[in-house]
């Protein structure tokens, strides 16, 4: 591993390199150098399998971290290569024409985390979230709690039943409120 | 084969592609009918939803829904406390929880400095458990392919023999289907009395059971004319599409991340994952049955082998109540019973992760993968191809 970063660090001008059980790695390149040093990886280095793309909110860096993790199946090892983009209005060179499965994760990212990727295709459709108006949830600054409490909690007519009070009025509806209680309710 | 079937079928009636790369369907033209498979959840296919364009009983077009099933998990661990994480992470999978009992772990003690600290007896316990979890997993994903055939009987059988599996998972963590078994720095317990006898018992069974659905299912003229020549991956799709476990290895790519990777003890078992070469839904359906062998085998082998007491559990472990990670980040994988299964996991010196991202097989074949393969195939055989796959929805969506 240690060998095939030395060949690239001065290339693309890799940054915080992070070697784990020299099987993985983890290297910082600039956001214009991130796309073709993915395909050099895949076409030169043998990184043939995409493992998956991710993203990390450091909102307080206002950053928004992207990964492409990518394997090498006769090396046996993982490197992740990472780019630093804005989070204000975030958007990124599309890699979908390098594996078939990566429009579906920037499709999830573009409604998780708010990233564009022009030419990506259907990366305007929904992911999870049909019909999603509010920020991107999976950003730290999106509270689920106020969300649940506003969505949820108070619903227009919803109502709590006491289950055994509920049934015996649906079942028995002209039996005495006062009737004997069953010894089950108490 | 070719004088079986006939691969070859008119495409003349198949829409043209414009230069934006949409097909031309036009529903109005009254030549195409749309028509939803799902969601609804009458087992593995129901989950999702699948947007199928018909033309006669041929799909022209697939377009995968997801969404039924999210329960935001990845982002309730990010606000709770690593312990907590662990009652979430398992729901992410239902098929094999323990599979993400054992990423949780494993990610906190790489990146708190603690992954040389679990004892020897506890990992080959953690082997256990997900050898157990794999095999309940193939009691119902093997005969589950028969299933979709209609050959119903295979199905409760492995039911029934997965109930069984269930027990020993019962006896040993407590719970049936979500165990938290695996816990950072080691597991929660020993071996039950009598519990290898027992496992062995279970095991007989099993294999009869292994005899009699090699009969219902590859000995069977319509599970094969159902599945020969059906649903086929090239060899070349396997790197395209990031596909990997029995998918892969049913077209001829032998990948398994417990011999390319080796974790826990699996370098010191007797193994070789089975492959095939034809890549269509039986040449998947006798790996994954060649699979069912080998995980019986693996747990015997686990048996035999672990030693019979030790510590099953880091003693330096901190208050998990008062833990905090330092900065750094990790993926964790292991090969789950449909293939490579792995976490992003980041923390930032604080009690909660920062980011939690799985990586689950499914997010690959039943996405890019299933829309691409239905597309000239019958409807017919969409749950099928569906089950083939051995499509998780929860872990697309998480």
């Amino acid at each position: 591993m240690k060998e095939i970063l030395d060949k690239i660090q001065a290339k693309y001008n890799l940054q915080d390199i992070a070697i784990q059980d020299n099987d993985q790695a983890y290297v910082t390149v600039g956001k214009d150098l991130a796309i073709d040093m993915v395909t050099y990886m895949r076409d030169y280095e043998g990184f043939s399998h995409f493992v998956m793309m991710s993203c990390v909110d450091w909102i307080e860096d206002d950053k928004l971290q992207l990964l492409y993790l990518l394997n090498s199946p006769e090396k046996k090892c993982n490197i992740g290569i990472k780019v630093f983009i804005e989070r204000n209005k975030p958007t990124m060179q599309t890699a979908h024409h390098l594996w078939k499965q990566i429009w579906t994760y920037q499709r999830e990212l573009r409604e998780a985390f708010g990233i564009d990727f022009p030419g990506s295709p259907r990366v305007e459709e929904n992911f999870v979230l049909e019909g999603w108006t509010d920020m991107p949830h999976m950003l730290r600054d999106f509270d689920t709690n106020k969300y649940a409490e506003e969505t949820y909690f108070p619903r227009e007519g919803r109502k709590t039943y006491d289950p055994a009070t509920y049934m015996r009025e649906k079942l028995y509806p002209k039996q005495p409120v006062t009737a004997k209680k069953n010894k089950d309710d108490e | 084969m070719s004088k079986l079937f006939n691969l070859k079928p008119d495409r003349s009636k198949y829409p043209s592609m414009g230069a934006d790369g949409k097909l031309d369907i036009d529903l109005t033209s009254q030549k195409y009918v749309k028509m939803w498979l799902g969601p609804n959840h009458p087992g593995v296919t129901g989950n999702m939803a699948v947007e199928l364009t018909l033309a006669g009983d041929e799909i022209v077009e697939a377009k995968t829904h997801v969404g039924y099933l999210h329960r935001g998990f990845e982002k309730l661990i990010e606000r709770r406390l690593f312990v907590q994480g662990f009652p979430t992470s398992i729901r992410m999978c239902v098929a094999e929880p323990d599979t993400n009992e054992y990423l949780i772990a494993r990610s906190t003690e790489v990146l708190s400095g603690y992954d040389k600290d679990v004892p020897e007896m506890a990992q080959w316990l953690r082997a256990l458990s997900l050898e157990m979890a794999r095999l309940q997993g193939l009691l119902r994903g093997v005969p589950g392919q028969a299933g979709t055939f209609s050959l119903g009987i295979g199905v409760q059988w492995g039911v029934y023999l997965r109930d069984l599996i269930l027990d020993r998972f019962e006896e040993l963590t407590g719970a049936r289907v979500y165990h938290m078994y695996i816990i950072p720095g080691g597991v929660r317990g020993l071996l039950p009395d009598g519990f290898k006898k027992r496992m062995e018992e279970n095991l007989k069974e099993i294999d009869d059971f292994i005899i009699r659905i090699r009969q219902l299912m590859f000995h069977n003229s319509i599970f094969k004319k159902r599945s020969v020549g059906i649903g086929v991956i090239p060899k070349e799709w396997v790197d395209q599409y990031g596909i990997v476990g029995t998918n892969a290895r049913a077209s001829g790519v032998k990948r398994d991340v417990r011999k390319d990777n080796p974790y826990l003890i699996y370098d010191q078992l007797d193994f070789d994952p089975p492959t095939a070469t034809e890549g269509d839904i039986y040449a998947r359906s006798w790996v994954r049955w060649q699979e069912l062998i080998q995980t019986v085998d693996l747990i015997r082998q686990i048996m035999a082998k672990m030693p019979e007491k030790g510590d099953i559990r880091a003693t330096n472990m901190p208050n998990v109540l008062h833990w905090r990670i330092p900065k750094g980040e990790t993926y964790t994988k292991l090969e789950s019973g449909r293939g490579e299964y792995g976490m992003y996991y980041v923390t930032d010196g604080s009690s909660k992760p920062r980011r939690v991202n799985l990586r689950g097989p499914s997010y690959t074949h039943a996405i890019a993968l299933l829309e691409k393969m239905l597309v000239n195939t019958n409807v017919a055989d969409v749950h099928a191809t569906m089950v083939s796959l051995q499509t998780c929805p929860p872990e697309i969506e998480r």
